[in-house]
């Protein structure tokens, strides 16, 4: 049917800027505004190039200002356009998260289904770069809880690539977490690319002993761990959840009610967040098939330390997976 | 005390000591400590009950020849044996 | 108001079954009274309470299978003043009935529960390991449940009758017990290994004169003698008598001397001559025979089985020339007796045949070092060729 794909190398960054390009290309009604976007090439690189391309109507700098810009995304998205609003980390969204909650998500309800907004909002997010307290964290979980949006998290680089697409045609708000940390993986991407779901987990190593249940920037990590824990017998299942919200239960349930034991891994803080949610629904849906409590790896409860060493012993690790793992699966003698 | 009672009273002492054994099958020839897999504290145990029951006291010295459960028996039933 | 808890009675033990209450709601105990029989994996053991008080509700029913800690009874404060007067009726809102208390006591993870009915396992005999029973352990228990209906003994031409099925479990789960200890002690414990002959020519000599003139029940064995030395010596080398509790060595203020006791059929267990320095040589022979007996057939307390500071493993008169052992953790020294055998020695430039055993010391490398180890040995062989000062007990 069709000749056989052949692949490109690439990067995360560089698929992120080839699926905005390859968006304005085909649809006018697309643009991108946000901090330093355009003749700075945006806070970690990622729009490099489009403001040559597009020029300044469609790559467009903004005042500091997120609360405004985003603003403006959203009346640009009732107006018929079809905005991606870059925000540079997750930390500053909050002060757009008015906006975001209280009109973006809420509209379509409160206009009694007349107005929908279709707007993309990509943020960074995570630390792991020494980027210190205000630059660092991980607040998807602050999305995640709110009705109204659809919140991803691509952790490869064909799902950083292949969700714009289906993100842009969704007619309602859909938030973007790119992990910093990712930006710089190499990789392939097929030729011509195929498209990817916006909804569904993906088993990104299938294992019959413990689920990891992971998303975007831990991913890697969770790959490591199950390695190491390989090496001593124990096989475990990584699954990359690819969308926080709607959460694919589906999968996450299938798995561990094979393996009968579950670690939830997040770079988010342990309490109230993306962990405590996936956990909850993991007790609620598998208790029966459950042989471990569910585990949890999640970042220390400080505001992510600055020095390197302090950093690292902040974030979930792969050693940390591994250890949480074996736990689970030979118990604490 | 015939040489059949003190038999008889030696293998009752073992079923108490050793529970395990299924003394119908002992070779009676043997070192009861390898036979029966006792230590010095159940040899002694046995001593002592072999007293308890017989008043028959084997001094440290004949213990060589109460090692295996026909010396025993014979050396009770010659020692509870006033002629003997 | 003070919690009774399953105690730990060694380091190996994660969980035990009560199997019965000796005191009721209202009576008044004291700290040192056995109130209560426990089966660990490997036997039954007569437990203390640690605190006077009065039993204000007893939280576990017999037959009942509780991980190490879990409270098993509640005891009030007053009362151990002597008030015989009942507990005070405890009230009940009507809308929270209390729960059946065994319901709740066996940690099972819920697919093991699941488990556990779809194969008609009673949860109650099963034993988990880190104190709660996972799948595994479930289908463990029906597997060995199977094995024990379907093997029969004729091809078994040991003298030993077949076994009850819990005897099997029993001893398996023993088997494991022990596995964990000694897996534990070699991955944690860096050993050391020293050895010397002892020339028990002097001890014996003394020990069989004296022995002559006493009735049988008032004999003393070697290994007492040997018993009695090591315990004095150890109170002497407080870094061979004691514990490591995270990760800090705390030497022991008292020498509670383990004695490492085969089990007929298999199975080892270490209880504790309790202040054996202390004890004359009589009083410790006595003391040997009953820990010895009840050990293998009767029940232990708790104290004998949790506070041991140091072990002597001893192979008797039939084991081998020498033994290099497994440290009982959190101890950290253990001292092994060979056989006692007539062997050829040196005397004064002539050759003669004397009893000797060979005395070995696996110790912590952590806590001690090979010179100190080795003066330690020196010290009981010193004191086995007086063995006339190892007769009386000390205050």
């Amino acid at each position: 049917m069709t000749a056989p794909t052949s692949v490109r190398p690439t990067t995360y960054r560089e698929a992120i800027r080839e699926a905005m390009r390859e968006a304005m290309r085909r649809d006018d009604r697309v643009f991108l505004m946000g901090e330093d976007v355009g003749r700075y090439g945006g806070g970690f690189g990622v729009s490099l190039g489009l403001l040559e391309e597009f020029g300044e109507d469609r790559v467009r700098d903004t005042p500091l200002s997120e609360s405004g810009f985003v603003g403006a995304g959203i009346g640009a998205a009732l107006g018929g356009m079809r905005p991606i609003v870059e925000i540079m980390t997750v930390n500053f969204s909050l002060l757009a998260l008015d906006q975001i909650l209280n009109t973006a998500a809420t509209l379509l309800h409160m206009s009694g289904g007349q107005f929908n907004v279709p707007l993309v909002i990509r943020m960074t997010t995570g630390g792991g770069r020494q980027l210190a307290a205000q630059h660092s964290h991980s607040l998807e979980g602050y999305y995640a809880h709110i009705p109204g949006l659809r919140v991803l998290a691509p952790a490869t680089i064909e799902d950083a690539y292949g969700m714009l697409e289906p993100a842009l045609a969704d007619p309602d708000p859909v938030v973007i977490f790119e992990h910093g940390s990712l930006y710089n993986e190499k990789g392939t991407l097929p030729d011509p690319p195929t498209a990817v779901p916006l909804e569904g987990a993906a088993v990104r190593r299938a294992g019959t002993d413990v689920t990891l249940v992971t998303s975007g920037g831990c991913l890697g990590r969770c790959l490591d761990a199950a390695d190491d824990l390989a090496g001593s017998g124990i096989s475990a299942e990584v699954i990359d959840l690819r969308s926080l919200r709607p959460i694919d239960d589906d999968t996450v349930g299938a798995s561990v009610s094979r393996t009968h034991r579950a670690i939830v891994v997040d770079e988010g803080w342990r309490s109230v967040g993306m962990s405590a949610e996936v956990a909850a629904r993991i007790a609620e849906r598998c208790f029966y098939d459950l042989d471990a409590p569910v585990g949890r790896v999640a970042a220390v409860e400080v505001p992510i330390p600055y020095p390197r060493h302090l950093e690292a012993a902040a974030l979930p690790s792969a050693e940390r997976i591994a250890a949480a793992a074996r736990k689970a699966v030979l118990g604490d003698g | 005390m015939n040489a059949q009672d003190s038999h008889d009273l030696v293998l009752r002492v073992i079923a108490q000591i050793a529970p395990d054994v299924d003394v119908g099958s002992l070779d009676e020839d043997r070192d009861m400590r390898r036979e029966l897999d006792l230590d010095s504290l159940d040899f002694q145990t046995l001593v002592e009950r072999i007293a308890e029951e017989t008043g028959v006291q084997i001094p440290e010295t004949d213990y060589p020849q109460v090692r295996s459960l026909r010396g025993m028996a014979e050396y009770v039933a010659a020692a509870g044996t006033p002629s003997a | 108001m003070g919690e009774f808890r399953m105690p730990s009675l060694g380091a190996d033990m994660t969980e035990g079954t009560l199997l019965e209450w000796l005191v009721r709601p209202g009576d008044v105990v004291h700290r040192g009274d056995v109130v209560a029989v426990v089966d660990t994996s490997k036997s039954a053991i007569d437990v203390e309470v640690f605190q006077d008080g009065r039993v204000e509700r007893l939280l576990v029913e017999p037959g009942t299978t509780v991980p190490v800690g879990q409270p098993l009874a509640l005891l009030s404060d007053e009362g151990a003043a002597g008030s015989t007067a009942p507990p005070a009726p405890v009230p009940v809102a009507a809308s929270a009935p209390v729960p059946e208390p065994h319901e709740a006591h066996i940690a099972a993870s819920p697919f093991a529960r699941r488990r556990a009915v779809e194969l008609g396992v009673d949860l109650s005999s099963v034993s988990g390991h880190g104190g709660v029973i996972s799948v595994a352990d479930v289908e463990r228990a029906a597997a060995g449940r199977e094995e024990s209906a379907t093997v029969a003994p004729v091809s078994s031409p040991a003298p030993v009758s077949s076994p009850a099925p819990e005897a099997s479990s029993h001893a398996r789960a023993m088997r494991e017990a022990i596995a964990a200890l000694m897996a534990r002690s070699k991955k944690e414990i860096p050993h050391y290994y020293l050895t010397l002959d002892i020339d028990l020519h002097t001890s014996l000599g003394w020990l069989t004169s004296r022995n002559a003139g006493l009735p049988v029940d008032a004999r003393v064995v070697p290994a007492a003698l040997l018993l009695k030395a090591v315990a004095v010596a150890a109170a002497e080398f407080p870094e061979m008598n004691g514990h490591v509790v995270d990760g800090a060595y705390r030497p022991a203020d008292r020498v509670n001397l383990g004695v490492a006791v085969a089990l007929r059929g298999g199975g080892l267990m270490a209880p504790a001559l309790v202040d054996a320095d202390r004890l004359d040589l009589d009083a410790l022979m006595t003391a040997m025979k009953d820990l010895v007996a009840r050990a293998r057939g009767g029940r232990l307390r708790s104290s004998e089985m949790s506070d041991g500071t140091l072990t002597v493993t001893n192979l008797g008169e039939q084991g081998a020339q020498s033994v290099h052992g497994v440290i009982y953790p959190p101890q950290v020294a253990l001292v092994g007796f060979g056989r006692i055998a007539e062997r050829p020695v040196a005397l004064e430039g002539l050759l003669g045949v004397h009893p000797v055993t060979t005395a070995t010391l696996a110790a912590d490398h952590r806590v001690s070092d090979g010179h100190r180890g080795g003066l330690f040995l020196a010290r009981i062989a010193e004191l086995l060729d007086e063995p006339e000062n190892l007769v009386g007990g000390r205050p």
